[in-house]
């Protein structure tokens, strides 16, 4: 058995235990939540260790077993360096989510009277189930069990949206797996399709991924099937304009809901990208990338500038992330490994840098009973550590040097540069109203007066901070020497260029690409 | 002289055995004392379905035709009738509940008796059980497994009724809500009486065109004269125009509804699982085997029939609040993706049409049982509003029905996906892409449906002086259960059973 598979298995025993625990024992329901989650972290930080980053093989710690062979369908696992880093986001954050949200579906109920909110250990059950089923995501090697994985995980989802949220969560549920059933549904359809492929060039359905990468698909075929992949992974990421599931769903979820669903299950939209979508269809994704790069440029702004105007804290955050969603495909697409590397590298730093946010973010907004912007004020002086941790998870979504969403959006930045330059070059304004939208919310929420409601503020005690922790110390320390994650992300992202045929921009340009490294950090250093 | 074909005594064993058992029924009520009358067709019921099921297995394997050639003993007709058995057995397990309704059983006392008469309330007081039931669901189990084997059109014919009449009489029994259950009845008889009338004419055209009326003839006659003969295409017409009927397919579903709605639920759960296994059997095999050759002039109606039925179903089922008449569209709305199967043609789209059946043959029977024990003291409260908050008051059977609608709406790890993804994959690889995206479309509406009721369930209040859910004897448990297991093993382990139906996917010409 893979050291994946139990990793997965893991956290699906100890929902199955919290389950069964008694209601009244709430606390009991949340240790062991917590630690099946820190075990399931240490075991994650074992296969990190052991993967070795310059194999020759394509994926590590592979398991294959027939599971359907009727349908061509195996329980197939393994990871390369961009699935390792998504499983290490989202076991790092599992436990610092429990942690952080010890009191959130408590909290949530105060917020929302009237509604029928579930109990509390079914809460931190589900958590585990979906760690369970984002791991499975992540390690898949069969294409139908990602789709099986992709699908599944948004039951638990619905459930934390809709019986454990705040304000509109009903509606918001509802709005949520409605999208996101139908972007399913149409991968369905391209899956029926990619079935039929595999049907025809093996004379028998076998849907496991390094197999596939063998067919040369018809560019016609290519092209259908790319978009059916394409517009499931779009809803998810969420991309504009299949975006408008996000900022309900973040208004009304708990925060540890919000984390984790932006955090890391936004990221299988495009995890999802570079793992099918361009290994699979690499005709189709080169024809495509200026439309998709377009579609990621109007995202980048429509979410920073739409970020600007909101008023609740929850739902900007969520505008946020489809700003910086737009910059991960835009680098997925350019078709650079720098880009590439870039993308993923931002994956994991827009994981951690949007738990940040809207961890700190819920233990404010606990204390203040509302998520408004306008119902803070000079939050700073009455708890200074919230407020200086606020600011710490604001600027690494800014992506202030030192932090390595920096390291992430430069990377993007050159590596669009290098096929297209003045793309580039437009989406680093985007910089610029980043500084806006979260210099002015933490200007309105934290300094100035005093505000009547935040008075009796008390700082956050030592669990609030010690569950933060980490994230910080992640977004900083590789920030600072990027290299460890650098070295597990880049062989995989040259082996998936190698798959797509593409190669990096020729020297014939190379005088360019000297004058993008050498103007991109002038631009990056006015910020 | 008349000579007499040579029967074939085994294979017809399954069938035989429940018509017999049927037969034996009818005089029980003749001739036993009224007390006596219940158990005796319980066991006989039990006993002939059991004893069907074992001679199915016994003939597994069976490849030939019998009786002259009028009946195709073969893959997919064992298939289909084991499928049929199966639901019919739960099916009886709902029927024969009787700790729901205070009164009794589902079923009217005396069904004679006018709604709401003095007599009817004598009948009542006295306790009566009707067990005429017990014969007539024999009869038309007996009706529908050879409907799905039957090889030549006056068979077809024969089955076609033997299944239809009981089950015309069955849906006006309801003991609750009766004046609703005989215009279901009534609705039922009269569109169904119709439909056969054009699938006599159909047939009769064709024979006119073949000279022959078994599914070999007809074959070689398409194959020699070619198929654009208006005869021939008159007489497929007409003989779709029954077929889809029985399976509720746009245009002929407007009778479903309102006969789900009306029927006894245990009724229902049996007409919306086993006729809609038999019909996609009989349509199955008189596609695949006698009118395969002229594909090229009923598969495009049929496609856009397919496309017409999963949007229609999925659209105005969202504008649904009872839950049986939501179920009933969104029955709708899977004979549309079934017909998706049958047009695939293929062995793939034989296996995937078979797999789909069985899944969803034995998960709408669960479905339907899980309605029964909602209640009121008028009966069942199946309107959308009165199961509020069920969720918190009855964890168990909001988890059961969630779990099945989800299963109806396919998502993975549900017996639902599994169908819904072979169905697909077969009609993909039979050049129908089109049509699967549109399918999925279809798919993504009538999930919403489906999710409104989880919402109702989980995440709203109860109501105070709601419907209260009753507690059922072992037989309801043991149907909604084997609904549960169906839908939760074939999900993830559907392997065996996609085997048996690809094993079985050869129809015998």
């Amino acid at each position: 058995m893979s050291i994946l598979t139990i990793l997965g298995i893991i956290p699906l025993v100890g929902s199955v235990i919290v389950g069964f625990t008694p209601t009244k024992d709430v606390a009991r329901a949340k240790v062991i939540a917590l630690v099946f989650a820190v075990a399931t972290f240490v075991v994650a930080i074992v296969a990190v260790v052991g993967f070795d980053p310059n194999s020759a093989e394509p994926f590590q710690y592979v398991s294959q077993h027939d599971w359907i062979p009727a349908l061509g369908i195996s329980f197939a696992v393994g990871v390369d360096g961009i699935g390792l880093i998504l499983v290490f986001l989202a076991t790092l954050l599992v436990p610092v989510v429990i942690w952080a949200g010890w009191n959130d579906v408590e909290d949530a109920g105060e917020q929302s009277p009237g509604q029928t909110q579930g109990n509390v250990r079914g809460y931190f059950a589900l958590v585990l189930v979906l760690e369970a089923m984002m791991i499975g995501v992540f390690v898949s090697l069969d294409v139908v069990l990602f789709y099986i994985f992709f699908e599944v995980i948004l039951i638990p989802v619905y459930f934390m949206i809709g019986r454990y949220g705040t304000g509109r969560r009903t509606y918001a549920a509802v709005k949520f797996l409605v999208y996101s059933l139908l972007g399913g549904l149409v991968m369905l359809a391209a899956l029926a399709g990619l079935w039929y492929v595999s049907l025809e060039n093996f004379g028998g359905p076998n849907m496991y991924f390094p197999d596939l990468l063998s067919i040369d698909i018809d560019p016609t075929v290519q092209g259908w099937l790319f978009w059916g992949f394409f517009i499931a992974f779009a809803i998810k990421a969420p991309l504009w304009p299949v975006h408008t599931w996000l900022p309900d769903a973040a208004g009304s979820s708990t925060p540890g809901t919000a984390t984790l669903l932006i955090g890391v299950l936004d990221k299988i939209g495009t995890f999802g990208m570079l793992r099918l979508c361009l290994p699979l269809f690499p005709e189709a994704s080169q024809q495509f990338a200026p439309v998709i790069i377009a579609i990621s440029v109007i995202g980048i702004f429509y979410g920073a500038l739409v970020a600007i105007g909101q008023t609740d804290m929850k739902r900007m955050f969520g505008y946020v992330s489809i700003s910086h969603f737009g910059f991960m495909t835009m680098g997925i697409f350019a078709f650079t490994s720098v880009a590439q590397t870039g993308a993923t590298f931002y994956m994991l730093g827009h994981g951690l840098s949007t738990a940040m946010l809207f961890l700190v973010a819920g233990y404010l907004i606990s204390r203040r009973k509302s998520a408004q912007v306008t119902d803070f004020g000079g939050v700073v002086n009455v708890a200074p550590v919230a407020a200086g941790l606020f600011l710490i998870a604001g600027l690494s979504a800014l992506a202030l040097p030192g932090f390595m969403t920096f390291q992430a959006e430069f990377l993007v930045l050159v590596g669009t540069f290098e096929r297209y330059a003045w793309v580039a070059a437009f989406s680093t304004l985007a910089i610029v109203l980043a500084a806006l939208y979260i210099l002015f919310m933490y200007q309105r929420s934290m300094t100035g007066p005093t505000s009547e409601g935040v008075k009796g503020f008390k700082d956050l005690n030592l669990r609030e901070r010690w569950a933060i922790a980490p994230l910080v110390v992640v977004l900083i320390g590789l920030g600072f020497y990027p290299a460890p994650a650098m070295n597990v992300i880049n062989p995989a992202v040259e082996r998936t260029m190698d798959w797509v045929g593409a190669t990096n921009p020729p020297p014939a340009i190379a005088d360019v690409t000297a004058e993008s490294s050498t103007s991109t950090p002038d631009e990056g250093s006015t910020r | 002289m008349i000579e007499f074909p040579e029967i074939q005594w085994l294979q017809l064993a399954p069938v035989i055995i429940v018509l017999l058992a049927g037969s034996i029924g009818v005089l029980v009520e003749s001739f036993a004392p009224r007390q006596a009358r219940r158990p005796i067709q319980l066991w006989l019921t039990f006993g002939a379905l059991i004893a069907s099921f074992a001679f199915i297995v016994i003939t597994a394997g069976s490849f030939e035709l019998v009786v002259d050639g009028s009946m195709a003993v073969d893959g997919p007709g064992l298939f289909l009738q084991g499928t049929i058995v199966l639901v019919a057995l739960l099916s009886a397990f709902l029927m024969m509940e009787k700790n729901l309704d205070v009164a009794g059983d589902a079923f009217a006392p005396r069904a004679s008796a006018m709604p709401g008469s003095e007599e009817e309330r004598q009948f009542t007081a006295l306790g009566y059980l009707q067990t005429e039931i017990w014969p007539l669901f024999l009869i038309s189990v007996g009706g529908m497994m050879l409907f799905v084997s039957a090889n030549d059109l006056l068979l077809l014919f024969i089955a076609l009724e033997m299944l239809s009449l009981p089950l015309y009489i069955l849906a006006g029994m309801a003991r609750r809500r009766r004046l609703l259950s005989q215009e279901a009845a009534m609705k039922y008889f009269l569109l169904g009486a119709f439909s056969s009338a054009f699938f006599l004419y159909g047939a009769a055209l064709i024979y006119g065109f073949a000279g022959t009326i078994t599914y070999g003839g007809i074959q070689e006659a398409i194959a020699g004269q070619g198929s654009m003969t208006p005869l021939l295409i008159a007489g497929m017409g007409l003989l779709f125009v029954g077929l889809l009927f029985k399976v509720a397919a746009v245009p002929f579903h407007n009778w479903a509804p309102d006969v789900y709605q009306g029927s006894p639920t245990p009724i229902t759960a049996f007409m919306a699982a086993g006729v809609k296994v038999a019909a996609f059997g009989a349509i199955l095999r008189v596609t695949y085997v006698a009118i395969g050759g002229a594909a090229w002039d009923w598969r495009p109606v049929l496609w856009i029939i397919a496309g017409l039925t999963f949007f229609i179903g999925a659209i105005v089922g969202l504008a649904q609040t009872d839950l049986k008449r939501m179920l009933a569209y969104s029955s709708i709305a899977h004979a549309g993706f079934l017909l998706l199967g049958v047009t695939a043609l293929s062995t793939e789209g034989l296996a995937a049409t078979m797999f789909y059946l069985l899944t969803y043959g034995l998960s709408t029977v669960g479905a339907f049982g899980l309605l029964t024990l909602v209640r009121t003291e008028t009966g069942e409260a199946t309107s959308l509003e009165s199961w509020r908050g069920l969720g918190r008051t009855n964890p168990w059977v909001a988890a059961a029905f969630a779990l099945f609608l989800f299963s109806f709406a396919g998502i993975p790890l549900t017996a639902g996906f599994i169908g819904k993804f072979a169905v697909f994959s077969a009609a993909a690889a039979s050049g129908a892409g089109w049509l699967v995206v549109l399918a999925v479309i279809a798919s993504a509406i009538a999930a919403f449906f489906y999710l409104r009721v989880v919402v109702v369930m989980y995440f709203s209040e109860p109501i105070d002086s709601g419907p209260k859910v009753v507690v059922p004897s072992w037989s309801t448990k043991m149907a909604v259960g084997g609904g549960v297991a169906v839908t939760l093993v074939l999900g993830i382990f559907p392997q065996p059973v996609l085997d048996l139906a690809q094993q079985a996917s050869v129809f015998v010409q």
